[in-house]
């Protein structure tokens, strides 16, 4: 469709005038300027929602809303091409097979092996063995190898010495899901573990000794500790509210020597709506501080935030200071089961502050405890109830610690905003499904590509320049007690604003100092040569001082990253009540003019089209496939110019 | 940009034609200029009761008025006062911290200087237009506005030594009544009438600045920081007083070390070097978004939490950026 325009969130001057294209997998939107053509491309998995509006003089607009938080304004000039666009993407938006996903479509030119060693970087067995089990106290159980115990399990769990195959498939019946007690995070030093499960189907009254018998197996494991913590993640009334329904928690007379302990986190629900209301906040035009605080506090999400990362931290201290094991559930035991245990794997563990260690903390807690991604992220079409920003919630916790302690994580903000791009974008095919039995039936790591292998092959784009692994910071457990601390937790513009460049920094202290530092590795590198050379010399030659000028030799600089000052920016809009044009009547009078003068013609500025400057933060983000660090991609429909570039990034 | 106090019409609005001819001689024939009250019009109407007053259109015509109403005086101390009440209060639950924040009505304040600034740089900036800044009495938020307008628009006030000579025009030698303003911060609830932290407001301001332009300038939290501490209490008598005629009275020239002349020998200077600094030619303009604002953590939660994670990293920083 030609003469789309669209349009810019924060300035309505700054219109471009454009086509809209669909295809298969994406929405493009093409710039008409002669030079730039800039391009939009949207993935329709990244489509959360489509409005149409009231049309008004200058045509139909449109508003597209992403997973993502992007958020396009689109103006149709006619009706019916608004509305024929309109279907087609709520269609596209909604994929009923799995077959119709981006994953299964997308090529980025790999072969077999490469693809299937991909697959291979992160390795859980090998992650289990780092931990330090199986040992004396923990073992592999082969009890739900064919998933005959709980299907939303991974094939292979671990299990306390003690817990037999009868315990656990006794224990399973008793849980929901049966998703049984079984080990997420085991502490070498102390022999502590933070075990998960779902709540316990007790109702009233209900008991069960094969579970009975779990949980004392799993205090047993620990030599060190006369009783475990149970920790119930959800508000105590929620959890009581359960028992009517035949479910419920720990009875603390039952169950011989354990602490019970509630959290309080709200559930999806709570959840999805916190989420949506911080979304609408972000989406009022030129708020004051008064509306942003107040709607910022009513949406509520910070506490949630708060919540899931002070459950992380009660965990991580049980573990780390006072060496007792801690079992976590909520109700199914897949959504904030999964957020505090890997919120206290990362506390605890330097390991799951790297790049590589992140990526096996994910696969672990949620990809392999069955976190169903299907459903809270609608890669297909579903029960909107089902949807919820669960690991979304998880990113931004550990974003509020990457804010906390700058040197402690090896990765930076952009490793984060990428993840939880590719949850939604299903690009690539580590996040499809609801459980490993699922991703296994469809044969997804022989017909997709693995997201971990793509960022790891891009990983100087996602590195922190201040990560040393020799520093304090890095080593052992991390103790945010001031987390307790309100203020601390600010609203992540990054994320959530990501594509209104106006609002970030224009220059990006994390690419200067990565800059910065590779260059004074290669000049250190440069330098020790030059210096080897120097003493070659002087060995053959005794004494003789024309080795000097070997030494005035520079070496070749690899392009010095300058911070890019020439980046002019432009003023954004100071008036709340702007007009395009002054009112210029002689008589004026002694009445305020609060209208600020600025007109079209003074914004026909000397400034640079910004847009095709800022390259990092454009809303063509180097995601959708195109860029650099995406690694050409296109799928096949795309034609000229395009293709040969992607296979350039690609190769 | 010029600054002045509240011109002096009162409630039979006088002219002045002296006071017209020197706005008048600012101007080229047929240009335009604006005139920034920081007073909202309401409250300029009705300081014309009590002698003072607006430049009425008729009398210049030339001039366009802007009225943008920025807090002083005891609401901006009260609107302190909370704030740091907030900050310490241990009892405060998360669910109700935002609004607490925000009653306090600080970070609105920093919205508002800012924007304002922005406003007067535009119209130098953008519309090539003569700017006069005047609130009442032109030592409070007139210098803010004018002072921030600097480091906006010129660069040379962004290096360490630019910036400590804006303090010394824009505030300092402009007569900012410090001993009255800067006398026992926010703890004390005594009833001083006169005591209000513009300077804080400003220093809050350049930090939001050098957050969103990190290479931009040559100093960092450090000096913001010992600046404020300064302005209350010090060692040296450059904040002393409330005017150039003071200070002569009292002769602090002689009698007195001067903060400048500490604060730029070497071993002292670096600590307030910003790592990142590289020269920025061009005009700086933040964006004033309530997102883009942020509580200064390392003013206001100086005391209360630990900032050695944090001072870590900028020692990692400065040993990168060194290292090269």
């Amino acid at each position: 469709v030609e003469n789309v325009r669209l349009l810019d969130r924060f300035s309505s001057r700054r219109a471009v005038l454009g086509t809209l294209y669909l295809t298969a997998t994406h929405v493009i939107f093409v710039e008409n300027g002669s030079e730039t053509r800039k391009e939009t491309w949207v993935l329709h998995s990244q489509i959360s929602s489509v409005e149409k509006q009231a049309t008004t003089a200058t045509g139909c607009p449109l508003l597209i809303r992403c997973k993502n938080f992007q958020v396009i304004q689109l103006v149709i000039p006619q009706e019916r091409d608004c509305h024929d666009i309109y279907i087609s993407l709520i269609r596209l938006a909604r994929p009923v097979k799995y077959e119709e996903l981006y994953c299964f479509s997308f090529n980025p030119k790999l072969d077999k092996e490469e693809r299937e060693q991909g697959w291979r970087l992160v390795d859980l067995s090998e992650e289990y063995n780092r931990m330090g089990v199986p040992n004396n106290y923990w073992q592999i159980s082969d009890v739900n190898r064919d998933y005959g115990v709980c299907d939303s399990y991974p094939t292979e769990v671990y299990v306390p010495k003690s817990a037999t195959a009868h315990i656990i498939v006794g224990s399973s019946k008793f849980r929901s899901r049966r998703r049984f007690p079984a080990l997420s995070y085991y502490c070498k030093g102390n022999n502590a573990s933070i075990c998960r499960s779902s709540q316990p189907l007790s109702g009233f009254s209900a008991r069960c000794l094969e579970d009975e018998q779990m949980l004392q197996a799993i205090r047993k494991a620990n030599a060190g500790s006369d009783f475990i913590y149970v920790v119930d993640t959800r508000p105590k009334l929620n959890a009581m509210a359960n028992r009517a329904a035949g479910k419920g928690y720990e009875n603390e007379d039952n169950y011989s020597n354990i602490k019970f302990q509630f959290i309080g986190i709200e559930n999806i629900h709570v959840m999805r709506n916190s989420l949506q209301k911080m979304l609408e906040v972000c989406e009022l035009k030129s708020p004051s501080m008064s509306d942003f605080l107040w709607g910022l506090e009513n949406s509520g999400w910070l506490k949630h935030i708060k919540a899931i990362m002070d459950a992380g931290i009660f965990i991580a201290k049980a573990v780390a200071e006072e060496g007792v094991s801690v079992l976590v559930h909520c109700s199914d035991g897949w959504d904030r089961t999964a957020q505090v245990c890997s919120v206290a794997s990362l506390l605890l563990d330097p390991y799951y502050r790297t790049m590589k260690g992140f990526m096996v903390l994910i696969e672990k807690d949620w990809v392999s405890f069955g976190h169903k991604f299907n459903h809270r992220y609608g890669n297909l079409d579903g029960d909107p109830k089902e949807i919820s920003p669960v690991i979304d919630q998880f990113i931004e916790c550990v974003w509020q610690l990457m804010e906390q302690f700058p040197c402690a994580f090896e990765f930076n903000e952009r490793f984060l905003i990428h993840i939880q791009h590719h949850i939604y974008s299903c690009q690539f095919g580590n996040f499809l499904c609801n459980s490993q039995k699922e991703r296994r039936e469809l044969k997804i790591q022989e017909r997709t590509y693995s997201l971990w292998a793509h960022l790891w092959k891009n990983r100087a784009d996602y590195l922190n320049p201040l990560y040393r692994s020799d520093h304090s910071q890095t080593q052992g457990t991390l103790h945010p007690q001031i987390a307790s601390c309100n203020f601390l937790y600010k609203f992540w513009s990054g994320m959530y604003n990501r594509f209104e460049k106006g609002l970030h920094p224009r220059q990006s202290v994390t690419d200067y100092l990565m800059a910065v530092k590779e260059e004074t590795q290669q000049l250190e590198e440069e330098l020790e040569v030059l210096q080897e050379r120097l003493a070659n010399l002087q060995k053959s030659q005794s004494g003789d001082n024309k080795v000097k000028t070997k030494q005035q030799e520079r070496s070749k600089h690899c392009g010095l990253y300058t911070s890019n000052n020439s980046l002019a920016n432009t003023p954004q809009e100071y008036s709340n009540d702007l007009k395009s044009f002054p009112s210029r009547s002689p008589s004026q009078g002694d009445e305020e003019d609060s209208a600020l003068i600025l007109t079209q013609d003074n914004l026909k500025s000397s400034d640079p089209d910004l847009s095709a400057n800022s390259d990092q933060e454009s809303g063509v983000e180097d995601l959708s496939c195109r860029s650099p660090s995406g690694g050409g991609c296109l799928p096949s429909e795309d034609s000229g110019k395009d293709s040969d570039e992607a296979v350039f990034l690609a190769g | 940009l010029l600054r002045s106090s509240q011109p002096l019409p009162g409630p039979n609005r006088r002219r002045c034609r002296e006071d017209e001819q020197l706005l008048g001689t600012i101007l080229d024939e047929g240009d335009r200029g604006f005139i920034i009250d920081t007073r909202s019009a309401q409250a300029a109407k009705q300081a014309r009761m009590s002698g003072g007053g607006t430049e009425t259109k008729s009398s210049y015509p030339q001039w366009r008025r802007l009225h943008r109403a920025l807090e002083r005086g005891r609401p901006l101390q009260e609107s302190f006062i909370r704030l740091v009440e907030a900050c310490s209060d241990p009892s405060l639950s998360m669910d109700r911290w935002l609004s607490r924040l925000e009653s306090s009505r600080w970070l609105s304040h920093v919205k508002a200087a800012l924007s304002t600034a922005c406003l007067a740089a535009q119209c130098l900036d953008r519309e090539d237009s003569n700017v006069l800044v005047h609130g009442a009495e032109g030592t409070d938020t007139t210098l803010l506005v004018t002072a921030l307008a600097h480091l906006i628009l010129d660069p040379s006030c962004r290096t360490l030594s630019g910036f400590q000579g804006l303090l010394q025009r824009e505030w300092i030698e402009a007569g900012h009544p410090f001993h009255l303003r800067c006398a026992r911060s926010a703890s004390s609830h005594g009833r001083g009438k006169q005591e209000a932290p513009l300077f804080l407001l400003f220093l809050d301001c350049v930090w939001q600045l050098s957050r969103q332009f990190p290479f931009s300038l040559e100093f960092g939290e450090q000096l913001l920081l010992t600046l404020f501490d300064n302005a209350y209490a010090s060692a040296y008598g450059t904040f002393l007083c409330n005017n150039e005629r003071e200070r002569s009275l009292c002769k602090v020239k002689e009698s007195t070390h001067s903060l400048w002349a500490w604060l730029n020998q070497p071993e002292e200077k670096q600590k307030y070097l910003n790592p990142l600094y590289s020269h920025n030619p061009l005009v700086i303009w933040p964006s004033v978004e309530p997102q883009s604002i942020q509580l200064w953590q390392g003013l206001f939660l100086r005391w209360i939490r630990p900032s050695q994670h944090l001072d870590e990293a900028w020692v990692e920083i400065q040993r990168l950026v060194e290292g090269k």
